[in-house]
């Protein structure tokens, strides 16, 4: 049998493998691009970026607990033309996909950012509409017109493909997945991270300076998986899963609830850059032992009734 | 993976009781505390200590506790900001967040050896010397400062030394010992005698670039102990990348290869939002 193939395309972007990292790792400056992208992912993602420079939230900014970690960075970033040099840099090195990730404050500043890195050869733009833990822009996808106009913005400034990654702290995921689709998105990135805490008992007060974080890793991974399950039900464009994936058994559960390709984030302060390999030869060896030829065959699969 | 995950005592900060506190100089202090995980930490490791309400900042253990006769870390602090000011108004008794052991340290490396500590550079050295004497070696250490009356930690590291080692100082007015930098001193010491086996070197990223090309011009291996901006110190945010390298995970300290030009070090840092600033030549 021929090896099977891990190749995907996603929004009409050709991925060696469907395994990308989840924005906010690494991918702030053009080194940490370009140290990623020598990682076996199919697709990079860099951290948002929006038009003014963010020192983001003080310390305290990442805290484990004992089903994941929980962040409040509060999308720190040198701001669009800061950016533009480090992208600039990056992208005369690297020879993947690379999608920018987009956040806003208000519903123009997506679409600013976006139209401002149109001359750029960059595979496409996933928009931030998400972050559970910087008021304004969690806000932004938690409300349809917003999200709607937000998305109409970045659309109407690209060609270029364009992920929408919306947040589980939905009421109706579906709904918002089916709405982005409505407003020109290419593809949905599901999900963002819980909205979530930790308080200290001795210091007897919230341990993140931002004191809300977003909760990621493995006690995300059943209600991004779910998310992956609904929107797949609901839309026809592609859905990229992120939320837990640690092994190629949790990429798999992603693969057959839906989703055509996957990201990973927590798993790197666990098992380092070399996590992609891992899922990789996971995938490789799961393929080939079920004989299927390619990984698209398993796409959904758990709908089939 | 097995569940609950665990980084152990990188994950999260436990509250410590500040055991003793010592008046080094005017602005420099030095905390000690009692704690499992800093106890077994390799020298030139750091911790994240966090002050709730302020800050939670990167800083190097002057004391690990396994190396020392009363089991104590500690933390040397110089006055430089909100986040060391709150650590100064602390006393014995009072509590400080700790989150580490984080990072890759010095490695021991025996035969002759040279230790270069720019300020408090030399804070991260001083458990390498417990290291460095229990393998045999011989060491010079030299530890430079601005003036005389702001040398932290020099007599502490010559009673360390007694009998396996000797303490050069620099000030740079001059005030005590050798007039100039350390980097300068080192330069002296070697080109009289370049017989090393290897230098280690804390402080200002000139200083470091300065003992870089010493490091080459004498073909001395060379362990160097970088610092920038940590914010989740276990290697995912990418706040502290000097070139493709995170100072949390891959450094502080780096070996001299490694450091060969190497993009940003010793020309940019960068801010909490990831801008370049560019660093004093």
């Amino acid at each position: 049998m021929v090896k099977p193939s891990l190749q995907v395309k996603l929004a009409g972007v050709k991925l060696e493998n469907p395994l990308m990292n989840a924005s906010g790792i690494l991918g702030l400056t053009s080194y940490s691009l370009v140290r990623l992208a020598e990682a076996e992912l199919g697709a990079l993602v860099t951290k948002s970026v929006g038009l003014e420079a963010r020192p983001g939230s003080p310390n305290p900014t990442v805290v484990e607990v004992p089903v994941g970690l929980i962040n409040s960075m509060g999308l720190p970033n040198p701001g669009l033309e800061a950016f533009k040099a480090e992208l600039k840099e990056a992208l005369a090195k690297i020879r993947k996909p690379l999608f920018v990730s987009v956040f806003g404050f208000n519903l123009r500043e997506y679409g600013e950012v976006v139209r401002r890195l149109e001359g750029f050869p960059v595979a496409g733009f996933e928009l931030n509409v998400s972050c559970p833990h910087v008021g304004g822009v969690g806000e932004i996808g938690g409300n349809p017109e917003a999200l709607e106009e937000a998305v109409k913005e970045a659309r109407a400034s690209t060609e270029k493909p364009l992920l929408v990654k919306l947040s589980p702290n939905l009421s109706s995921f579906a709904e918002a997945a089916r709405l982005v689709e409505k407003a020109g998105a290419d593809g949905i990135v599901a999900t963002n991270t819980i909205r979530a805490m930790v308080i200290d008992l001795e210091a007897g007060r919230p341990l993140l300076a931002g004191v809300y974080g977003g909760l990621s890793g493995p006690a995300l991974k059943p209600v991004a998986l779910r998310c992956v399950y609904e929107a797949y039900e609901a839309v026809k464009i592609p859905i990229v899963g992120c939320g837990g994936i640690f092994t190629w058994r949790d990429a798999l559960e992603y693969f057959m609830a839906g989703a055509s390709a996957i990201q990973v984030g927590t798993a790197l302060a666990y098992q380092g850059l070399e996590v992609f390999r891992s899922l990789l030869s996971g995938l490789s060896a799961y393929l080939e032992e079920k004989r299927i030829e390619d990984l698209s065959e398993l796409v959904g699969v758990a709908h089939k009734r | 993976m097995t569940f609950p995950l665990s980084l152990g005592p990188k994950g999260r900060p436990r509250m410590v009781k500040i055991e003793k506190v010592r008046v080094e100089t005017p602005q420099v202090k030095t905390l000690f505390f009692r704690d499992e995980a800093c106890s077994g930490a390799e020298p030139g490791q750091f911790v994240m200590v966090w002050i709730p309400r302020v800050d939670e900042v990167p800083m190097s253990l002057s004391h690990v506790g396994s190396l020392e006769p009363n089991g104590l870390s500690a933390i040397t602090v110089r006055k430089v900001g909100e986040a060391s000011e709150a650590l100064h108004r602390l006393d014995a008794g009072s509590f400080l967040g700790v989150r580490g052991p984080l990072g890759r340290g010095f490695k021991p490396v025996k035969g002759r050896v040279l230790l270069v500590g720019g300020g408090l550079g030399i804070a991260p050295m001083r458990p390498l010397l417990s290291k460095l004497k229990k393998l045999g070696c011989k060491a010079t250490v030299v530890i430079g400062a601005t003036s005389a009356g702001e040398m932290a930690l020099a007599q502490e590291v010559e009673v360390l030394l007694s009998g396996w080692g000797r303490l050069l100082k620099a000030t740079d007015d001059g005030s005590l010992g050798f007039k100039g930098t350390a980097s300068r001193l080192a330069a002296e010491i070697l080109k009289k005698e370049a017989n090393y086996n290897q230098l280690y070197a804390c402080g200002p990223e000139p200083m470091l670039t300065e003992i870089l090309a010493l490091s080459f011009k004498y073909e001395i291996h060379a362990q160097l102990s970088l610092e920038r901006y940590v914010k989740c110190g276990i290697g995912i945010c990418g706040s502290c990348m000097v070139g493709p390298y995170r100072i949390c995970t891959d450094g502080p300290v780096f070996a001299s290869q490694l450091l060969k030009n190497l993009p940003e070090f010793g020309s940019h840092r960068r801010d909490a939002s990831g801008r370049k600033i560019p660093l004093p030549s």
